[in-house]
């Protein structure tokens, strides 16, 4: 269907439309897990803190 | 009444469900599903684009612009499916009072607000070469910017009060509420005379070529939704740590004690 790949990225005439449209999925379905992965390791972060912390508690009051 | 007790009890299928509806059991499980979603998703992904691209014709009207229907539709779909299912879970833990079903619900909020960015910002981008602007106030366009204004109501309005058990009542009243809008988006182009046509595209070629156009839009359909269910049950993930924090279960986690 396309005869070169200079064809295939002009799209017709609607590359601006075709490729924003495409582009802006693919942007915001692959920063969603990246974001939401962060958020978890800083969650399990604090966690690990929040569990050493205790431990010296409990080492120090004995 | 020691009866119905035991009937409950011989039912191995409701203990089941009851056992996965709690945080604890539901934690490692949404771990284990999360793979299968993301590689469901790439296949469906991959194959989509591929059709999307390489096998559907070129569009006997719109020429290749026409191609932005392979994600403005299934971004259209979730965004009002995953509204639906961010209600029924919001209900859920309104009646039962169960706090995964809240979590359930606050964690499909964002990916449902993302989809129906999507939704508008690729129906703009296609509005803009076919009917000559990117916006109008016309009922379609309308309805589905409010559904976006509804999920950022939920996320802002769950983010407005401290104590999470409110704020979960309190979402889960306007995500109920806000549900009345879904059909009122499916059926606005019955229902009013639009600028968003039923169908846009003209299927006035072969059979065939509307076939392979069905394909590619429902394997991308079935991408975004595989995708969906990964990023929510991460999300899920993160909210049950952050809301779990003080339970024995959470500290005894492979994870925090590494």
């Amino acid at each position: 269907m396309w005869n070169s790949p200079s064809e295939f990225f002009a799209m017709g005439g609607y590359a601006l439309y075709v490729w924003s449209s495409f582009g802006m999925c693919a942007l915001v379905l692959l920063l969603e897990p990246i974001v939401i992965r962060a958020r978890n390791k800083l969650v399990v972060r604090r966690l690990k803190q929040q569990v050493l912390a205790e431990q010296f508690d409990k080492e120090g009051s004995q | 009444m020691s009866q119905v007790n035991n009937i409950f009890a011989s039912n191995t299928r409701w203990i089941n469900w009851f056992k996965l509806s709690s945080p604890s059991t539901f934690y490692p499980v949404a771990g284990k599903l999360i793979p299968i979603f993301w590689a469901l998703s790439a296949i469906f992904g991959v194959a989509g684009l591929w059709i999307s691209f390489f096998v559907a014709p070129i569009d006997a009207v719109q020429g290749q612009g026409y191609r932005i229907i392979f994600v403005h539709v299934p971004a259209s779909w979730m965004s009002m499916f995953i509204y639906l299912v961010m209600a029924a879970w919001a209900g859920l833990g309104l009646i039962f009072n169960t706090r995964l079903s809240a979590m359930m619900a606050q964690a499909l909020a964002p990916i449902g607000a993302w989809m129906a960015f999507l939704s508008l910002w690729t129906g703009a981008f296609w509005g803009k070469p076919m009917w000559g602007t990117w916006w109008v106030w016309d009922a379609r366009l309308t309805s589905e910017l409010i559904l976006l204004f509804l999920y950022l109501g939920f996320i802002a309005l769950q983010a407005a009060i401290d104590n999470p058990r409110r704020a979960d009542k309190a979402g889960a009243i306007l995500a109920l509420v806000g549900a009345v809008n879904v059909p009122i988006i499916y059926f606005s182009v019955k229902w009013w005379n639009t600028l968003h046509q039923g169908a846009s595209v003209s299927l006035t070629k072969a059979p065939a070529m509307a076939q392979t156009m069905l394909w590619g839009m429902l394997l991308m359909a079935l991408c975004f939704w595989m995708y969906s269910i990964a990023v929510s049950l991460m999300r899920v993930r993160t909210l049950i740590l952050e809301r779990e924090t003080h339970s024995d279960w959470v500290r005894q986690l492979k994870e925090v004690n590494s």
